[in-house]
């Protein structure tokens, strides 16, 4: 039997499509906010869409932060999606008050998220390249390069380069993808993604089953 | 840098997809499910879903078609037809479509735009136009004149000026239509998509007129669209997608390979 998914309903995303994903790949996913559901899971995904703050300010209205900083200390999979990913940072560009401080994240990784340069036409949404920057168990079976489906307006910069997983192409190259242990994040959409992000998905319900897969 | 999607179009008229000419002479074209599985795994980037009901009863319909078809397959899916209201684009995006698309409403009421792209994000937003070409003197610069309705009713606006405003509004990007093509397979207006594609910086997704893969390939090189819709040289089975994106690829344009992680 595999082991359960939360998927954490911050409030602020369709969670549909990655939970029909999920099962579409054989993993018990639960839609929850509930943080002894979310504690007790095998496995964390962390979805989001919009703006940082907004999603920041919904997560700690409903006393999220500290189970997910506990799953992410404790060494659970953890896979941070879209804006997930992006609040896993300590700060983000995007704020709604261009001259204030710049809005915080649970800050479990290091670094800044980052707007794309003007110039280049945001949000950036298609299919692009995902190369990854290191064999990990995330992308097994996946080859360098393969095509993913993107929505977004930043990017994360990790401030250790160790933590980058996979980079991306974009006016210049952006982190698509980091990895710190069992903490994984994604800027792309798995379940957007046709066969490759459903083979990404099952390869992270791989890592929950033995997270031994995962590199020191 | 981001691969050129080919984007099959499914009209769908009661539940069921249909094909025809400018709904004229429809034929049952099967369950639009299924369809929409068919060209996941042909290897579409995106598949539109377009509601020619335009009825109470169809919108229903459409609800479901869509929460059913976002079940089964996993890339971006675009719905429109008779959406005139922040609500229904708010129904259709929670039974699992990623894109709206506004034509007839956004005309009258600009604002629907404004107010989508604010409550759900401008990539979430496609406005479409359907544009046709303004006889002038010979040798005047080409005008074209943006139609509503479905393309029966003229509307006085230029296209290329209502392009520009529709992404001042919020539009994430722009489905183009050439009503003087449309249909023809002669191959798209390729001046009209140059036109609004130097006019406004978001995606423009090139329609009517396919009949040949030069077609597409024109549409996208010269006419600087970042996207084809295909409809009737899909559903008559001129062409596979497969067909396509290797031509594609052969001319060195990006495409997301059909097989696409697999060696």
């Amino acid at each position: 039997m595999p082991k359960s998914v939360a998927v954490v309903d911050s409030g602020c995303a369709n969670l549909n499509s990655i939970y029909k994903a999920l099962v579409k790949v054989s993993l018990p996913a639960v839609i929850t906010d509930d943080a002894a559901v979310i504690a007790g899971a095998a496995g964390v995904v962390f979805p989001g869409v919009g703006a940082f703050e907004h999603a920041m300010g919904l997560i700690r209205q409903k006393g999220l932060a500290s189970v997910l900083l506990e799953c992410i200390a404790k060494g659970k999979p953890f896979l941070g999606i879209c804006l997930g990913l992006q609040l896993l940072f300590l700060s983000s560009e995007e704020r709604s008050n261009p001259g204030g401080p710049l809005p915080q994240g649970l800050g479990a990784v290091a670094g800044q998220v980052r707007r794309f340069p003007a110039g280049l036409p945001v949000p950036h949404v298609g299919w692009n390249r995902v190369s990854p920057a290191r064999s990990h168990p995330l992308f097994a079976g996946l080859n360098g390069g393969t095509y993913f489906y993107f929505t977004h307006s930043y990017y994360v910069q990790p401030s250790d380069p160790g933590h980058r997983l996979a980079v991306t192409d974009y006016g210049a190259p952006f982190t698509s993808a980091i990895g710190v242990r069992n903490l994984l994040g994604v800027q792309f959409h798995p379940e957007k993604s046709g066969p490759a992000g459903l083979r990404l998905l099952s390869n992270f319900g791989n890592i929950i089953a033995d997270p031994t897969l995962l590199p020191a | 840098m981001l691969a050129k999607r080919i984007i099959p179009c499914l009209d769908v008229l009661g539940g069921r997809v249909v094909k025809g000419t400018r709904f004229v002479n429809l034929q049952d074209a099967g369950d639009p499910v299924e369809r929409a599985a068919f060209y996941d795994r042909e290897g579409a980037d995106e598949l539109v879903f377009l509601d020619i009901t335009a009825s109470a009863e169809g919108r229903r319909t459409m609800i479901e078609v869509v929460r059913k078809t976002a079940a089964s397959i996993f890339i971006p899916l675009a719905v429109g037809g008779g959406i005139d209201s922040v609500d229904f684009m708010g129904e259709l995006l929670q039974s699992g479509a990623d894109k709206i698309s506004v034509n007839t409403a956004a005309l009258a009421n600009p604002a629907l735009i404004r107010d989508g792209a604010a409550r759900f994000g401008s990539q979430c937003i496609v406005t479409a136009i359907d544009a046709r070409r303004v006889e002038e003197r010979p040798g005047s610069p080409p005008r074209w004149e943006v139609y509503s309705h479905g393309g029966r009713r003229p509307t006085g606006r230029d296209a290329i000026a209502w392009a520009v405003e529709v992404e001042k509004l919020g539009a994430g990007e722009i489905l183009l239509t050439s009503m003087d093509a449309d249909g023809t397979r002669d191959g798209y207006d390729i001046a009209l998509l140059a036109a609004v594609a130097g006019a406004v910086p978001i995606p423009v997704i090139a329609s009517g007129g396919a009949g040949t893969l030069e077609h597409l390939s024109q549409a996208l090189t010269i006419g600087k669209a970042h996207a084809v819709l295909v409809a009737s040289i899909l559903h008559y089975g001129l062409y596979s997608i497969a067909e396509i994106k290797n031509f594609l690829a052969e001319k060195g344009l990006p495409v997301r390979p059909v097989s696409n992680y697999i060696t």
